[in-house]
């Protein structure tokens, strides 16, 4: 029997099967952020020992880091926190990409850009979005702070070994349908527990057809359908991708390189312990109503009435709605919307920028609208003002901020007002995730542009 | 936090709450500290719905209601019973603090996210999962009965409604059963194991 993608990085990297236990599994690559792993280093220091292979890590502050400007953080906990990472990293002897420098920006954009994250890698990070990685072809997963000290201390985890699911996406995508709107549609039907336990792939010839800014978007999202890893075999786009990339192998090295990269493929006689299909053609732009990722719709759906509902889903329907101040069978589209944002490690890359420019181009962002546009790091952000994307952006009325998490999670200035309703490119809709009492409607950047100028929620395809 | 597993019996708090992600059980705000103190993390556990925007305890929310409000001790409020999905979401190994820090040493639920299991199985917390029925027939008594005792017993890997005498066994692999029942961290078994590591960089 064929072996899935999944199982051929697995196996190279198994350094001993515990008996009746788990994997201990190798860690090509440990990335830290300041949020995730100050207590981790304390755990080496308790214990009186060295980080075991310093040059394999690299770390980067950017979670607490503003977004309008970075001289310095204002809130005395969130600066001792990125002071405690760039102090951790000197003792430990690992690089520390530093906030306000033009190497930071969001780990899970950073990785791929500098080519840090490669095929047939195993990557961590104290960060459920770690899934991201997986679309260059890399076995990606999210861990704890106590498996940041285990990496740190032994480049090992110890972990089980997860099934494996393949999901498939085949046909062409409609206009103004991106990634972000197949990730939605693919969690609205799997559920956000519908792929726990399991490693996916993605596959199929919409994914293939699809850039690698648009894979890494699909990749990150694995997470809010339960999955720790979303894996993508690396192809012509992945390297093109990846050629050239700062960390990435130059010359002889990349041309051997990517001759073993080919090999990373499920053989075609590999059988997953589940397999869906899903259709380009079915999927719309999509936009969330409730407060999980997966309770989303159709840009000009309704949400589902109750009757359509078990008792259970009755009560779970209803505390979202209450809180999201929605009704049963309200259609979202022309609500009005009090902000907007573009970034994160879902979104915040070059492409969502092209993306969301192509729609405000020579229009004018609605007066009621507050707007944060906040590329995912400073290479993104030095591209989109090489492009003249910025100048776009600035016609239109919005301005270009500082990279970082941003308005993602509420551990920096760019916290939503309770209340208010934010039409946003991040991950989550959670409860409070965009601040307390703040309401989030998670769409894609196009959604997201044509929405910040109307000033209501807004199908891209009408505008 | 890394007290031996043995048998655990106690009264349970029921959480009957589906997709119970990490973000409810600590809000990110608590994620920007660097201490490692239980009783900060403890504190903030549920904070959101256990609290209101000004601080005062929100009466309706389980937590609150005298009947399991009380903090956990031994016999006391040890176990939770969750709904489905618990601990989905944010990687956050503070959910897994905020829930030992309260002094919560089991948490039984049909479904654990990924992740969070891991964080609570490093952080001494036992994730016990029971079949739906089951996790339903545990809200059910603990509702109507809050003094109502629960049985965990890790060695034989069995759960049981000492109300009802229901009961079922759990998985656990011998591995980590072994490292429950001896306060043995992950750490200590890599950090024991680094020859056969270098002996993987050099194969």
């Amino acid at each position: 029997m064929g072996k899935t993608l999944f199982d051929k990085i697995w196996d190279r990297h198994v350094v001993q099967n515990v008996e009746d236990g788990p994997t201990q599994l190798y860690i090509d690559r440990l990335y830290a952020h300041e949020v995730t792993s100050p207590q981790a280093f304390d755990t080496l220091r308790d214990k009186g020992i060295k980080a075991f292979r310093p040059q394999k890590v690299v770390a980067m502050p950017d979670h607490n880091t503003p977004s309008d400007q970075q001289e310095r953080i204002d809130d005395p906990i969130g600066r001792k926190q990125v002071e405690t990472l760039k102090a951790n990293c000197e003792e430990f002897g690992i690089r520390h990409f530093a906030m306000g420098t033009h190497d930071n920006g969001i780990i899970h954009v950073v990785g791929p850009e500098k080519g840090l994250s490669l095929p047939g890698m195993t990557i961590v990070c104290g960060d459920s979005h770690t899934s991201t990685h997986g679309a260059v072809g890399a076995i990606a997963m999210g861990i704890g702070t106590s498996e940041v000290a285990q990496v740190l201390a032994s480049q090992c985890i110890l972990q089980s070994k997860p099934k494996t699911m393949r999901i498939n996406i085949e046909g062409e995508l409609q206009s103004g349908v991106v990634a972000k709107d197949v990730a939605l549609y693919i969690m609205a039907q799997m559920t956000t527990s519908g792929a726990t336990g399991y490693a996916v792939e993605y596959a199929g010839s919409t994914v293939r057809n699809m850039s690698m800014e648009g894979r890494l978007t699909l990749s990150n999202l694995s997470i809010e359908m339960g999955s720790r890893a979303g894996i993508i075999a690396p192809d012509e786009t992945t390297f093109e991708y990846l050629k050239n990339r700062e960390y990435a192998p130059k010359g002889d090295a990349w041309n051997a390189a990517v001759e073993a990269w080919k090999q990373l493929v499920s053989d075609d006689d590999a059988v997953f312990d589940k397999e869906v299909t899903f259709r380009a053609e079915d999927i719309a732009p999509r936009i969330t109503y409730g407060t999980n990722p997966g309770a989303g719709i159709a840009i000009d759906g309704t949400i589902p009435t109750m009757d359509s509902l078990s008792e259970a889903e009755q009560v779970q329907l209803r505390g979202m709605l209450d809180y999201m101040q929605f009704e049963p069978g309200e259609k979202l589209e022309g609500h009005p919307v009090d902000y907007v944002f573009l970034g994160a490690c879902t979104n915040g890359r070059i492409e969502d920028f092209r993306a969301f420019a192509s729609v405000v181009k020579g229009r004018k962002k609605a007066e009621n609208v507050v707007a944060w546009l906040v590329p995912g790091s400073w290479m993104v952000r030095d591209q989109i003002i090489a492009e003249g994307i910025d100048r776009v952006l600035d016609e239109a009325g919005f301005e270009l901020r500082l990279p970082s998490c941003s308005s993602c999670l509420a551990m920096n200035p760019d916290k939503v007002p309770a209340g208010k309703l934010a039409i946003s490119t991040s991950n989550r809709n959670f409860v409070g995730r965009q601040g307390p009492g703040a309401r989030t409607i998670l769409a894609s950047p196009l959604t997201v542009a044509a929405s910040a100028i109307t000033g209501v929620i807004t199908d891209p395809r009408k505008i | 936090m890394k007290e031996k597993f043995d048998i655990i019996r106690s009264t349970c708090i029921p959480i009957e709450i589906d997709n119970n992600n990490t973000d409810n059980i600590i809000p990110a705000r608590y994620l920007a500290f660097t201490t490692r103190d239980p009783k900060f993390y403890g504190d903030a556990f549920m904070h959101d719905l256990r609290y209101d925007a000004n601080n005062e305890p929100v009466a309706d929310f389980i937590m609150n209601k005298p009947e399991f409000s009380e903090a956990p001790r031994k016999g006391v409020h040890e176990i939770i019973i969750g709904g489905q999905n618990w601990g989905s979401g944010s990687s956050r190994e503070h959910a897994a603090w905020a829930i030992a820090g309260y002094g919560v040493r089991v948490v039984i639920s049909n479904s654990f996210a990924d992740i969070h299991r891991n964080n609570l199985l490093n952080c001494f917390v036992l994730p016990v999962v029971v079949s739906r029925d089951f996790q339903l027939e545990l809200f059910e008594t603990v509702k109507a009965n809050p003094q109502a005792e629960v049985l965990v017993d890790i060695p034989n890997q069995t759960v049981t409604n000492m109300t009802t005498g229901h009961s079922e066994s759990f998985p656990i692999n011998k591995y980590k059963k072994y490292c429950l029942m001896n306060a043995f961290d992950d750490i200590d078994f890599l950090l024991n194991n680094q020859q056969k590591i270098v002996e993987w960089e050099n194969r």
